[in-house]
């Protein structure tokens, strides 16, 4: 569900203030008919304001399991992190891990890893605010090219190691409750 | 899905709120209990933006593409081409100026004229200002809705001694929001000379960008033009290019020739913007003969051409 699928042009921009965004999200939470779920996952823009305090408070009832902080490696990101960090602390948002992206860059012709946007950092902040790590993924184009395409980076790139952590992330995440044992193993084997 | 009410009066009209189309509005109670009539702070803003040559906005539908970054560098280079500059940082939730511009921990003072704005340690001819300056601890979160965000702009433009300025840059958070409107509203009185739009080339942050170039039409912003940032790398080991954000679809130059407004220019990724940012230092002096200061460059000149309305 996206606010892209309402708009009468992929180009439309949305104007709206906080209030009007706040509606939405609202809606979006409680009149999606999403069926029996796992998983929600739910992707949010940058920052600590209307739509994040909005979904937090609209979830909130429903318990939701907590957050995964992505962020760069650069100082200049790991700022604003923490700040978002602070935000899941005030709210009582458990924080279920913090994944470094975009770390290092591997060069296709010569192997050698530049640490275009530096490196360490997401791991340093996680160790020094007693949070998961959940893992550093590489800059790989083919990622950009999977989501340019609409698909699912794994599945297209099977013997890739880029996403190790979070595909890692995700087969050690406890099961629903109530998931048998046997298809919960059927989707681990995948 | 709540659309705007077909015969919404308008927010700043009389009846905003209390029409018969306000009923059922999401900003049916902002509206009708908001103040009325002329803005009292309007006047004040007007004459703080009298002694401001040029304003620039840089703006972006998307995340992470380097607004900051450009905004900082831009700034830098005007102070080097001895311009008075002032770099106004409206990402009141994440203020990312003070630390880019190297006066990070720094405290907003007041005087008789204002709040000053934060001096560069390195160009005294350029003043900055963000919320930054307003927080104790740098982890601070400022979990704020829309209204005390626009509070704020409100504040930086009404209560801020520029003095005189050549460029007033602005630098603001990702989208079509809050901060955008009210940072168009309140400028417009005084005229904004432009905005810059940054994007990387792949198909996922244009989506955004054509979102934000559509807003600017809307509001009446010129397009000043678009900057592609992180255009390909060149591995400093081998020397081979990589488009790590590929243009799948014909990266800015295509989405501007489709668009109609300029493309500024193309900037290729360079590991040392990341760390001169870390450090507050400008890109352009530690990196002088690099492509990518090459190319930044050529962008800050055709900015300056265009708003000083001179050749290059």
């Amino acid at each position: 569900m996206s606010i892209g699928f309402l708009l009468d042009s992929k180009d439309s921009a949305v104007v709206w203030r906080g209030p009007r965004k706040t509606a939405i999200i609202k809606q979006f939470v409680e009149d999606v008919a999403w069926g029996e779920l796992d998983y929600l996952v739910i992707d949010t823009p940058p920052g600590t304001s209307d739509e994040h305090i909005t979904v937090c408070e609209s979830l909130a009832k429903y318990n939701p399991d907590g957050a995964v902080i992505v962020t760069t490696p650069q100082n200049v990101s790991i700022a604003d992190v923490r700040k978002e960090i602070t935000f899941c602390k005030k709210i009582g948002l458990p924080i279920l891990g913090v994944v470094e992206n975009m770390s290092g860059f591997v060069c296709p012709h010569c192997a050698e890893c530049t640490n275009i946007f530096s490196t360490g950092g997401g791991e340093a902040m996680a160790k020094e605010l007693d949070i998961p790590f959940i893992g550093r993924i590489p800059i790989d184009p083919l990622i950009g090219s999977a989501c340019e395409a609409g698909k699912s980076f794994i599945e297209a790139n099977k013997a890739s190691s880029s996403l190790d952590a979070l595909r890692n992330f995700a087969a050690n995440y406890p099961q629903p409750s109530h998931a048998t044992l046997e298809s919960s193993t059927d989707k681990m084997s995948e | 899905m709540a659309p705007a009410p077909e015969h919404c009066p308008g927010t700043e009209s009389e009846q905003a709120g209390k029409a018969d189309a306000c009923q059922g509005c999401p900003n049916q109670q902002i509206c009708a209990t908001a103040p009325k009539g002329p803005d009292p702070d309007l006047p004040q803003i007007k004459e703080r933006l009298s002694s401001i040559k040029h304003k620039i906005l840089v703006l972006s539908g998307k995340g992470g593409v380097g607004k900051s970054t450009f905004s900082s560098q831009l700034s830098f280079a005007l102070a080097e081409m001895n311009r008075q500059v002032g770099l106004l940082d409206i990402d009141i939730c994440g203020p990312s100026i003070p630390k880019i511009t190297g006066v990070e921990g720094e405290s907003l003072h007041e005087s008789n004229l204002g709040w000053e704005p934060v001096y560069s340690p390195a160009y005294d001819n350029l003043a900055i200002m963000s919320i930054g300056f307003l927080l104790k601890d740098p982890d601070e979160a400022v979990i704020w809705r829309g209204p005390k965000k626009n509070g704020l702009i409100k504040q930086f433009l009404r209560d801020v001694y520029w003095d005189q300025l050549d460029f007033l840059v602005v630098d603001t958070p990702p989208g079509t929001s809050d901060e955008h409107l009210s940072i168009t509203q309140y400028l417009k009185a005084g005229g904004i000379d432009g905005a810059v739009v940054v994007t990387t080339p792949q198909e996922v942050a244009l989506l955004d960008v054509r979102k934000e170039i559509n807003f600017c039409k809307k509001v009446g912003i010129p397009v000043l033009g678009v900057v592609e940032n992180m255009a390909g790398f060149v591995c400093p080991n081998c020397r081979g290019e990589t488009r790590i954000f590929a243009p799948t679809t014909g990266g800015a130059a295509k989405m501007c020739q489709e668009m109609n407004v300029p493309l500024l220019g193309s900037i290729p990724l360079d590991p040392l913007i990341a760390r001169s940012c870390d450090e507050g230092k400008s890109y352009l002096q530690q990196a002088p003969q690099s492509p990518t200061t090459q190319a930044l460059k050529a962008v800050f000149e055709k900015i300056v051409a265009a708003v000083e309305k001179t050749q290059i």
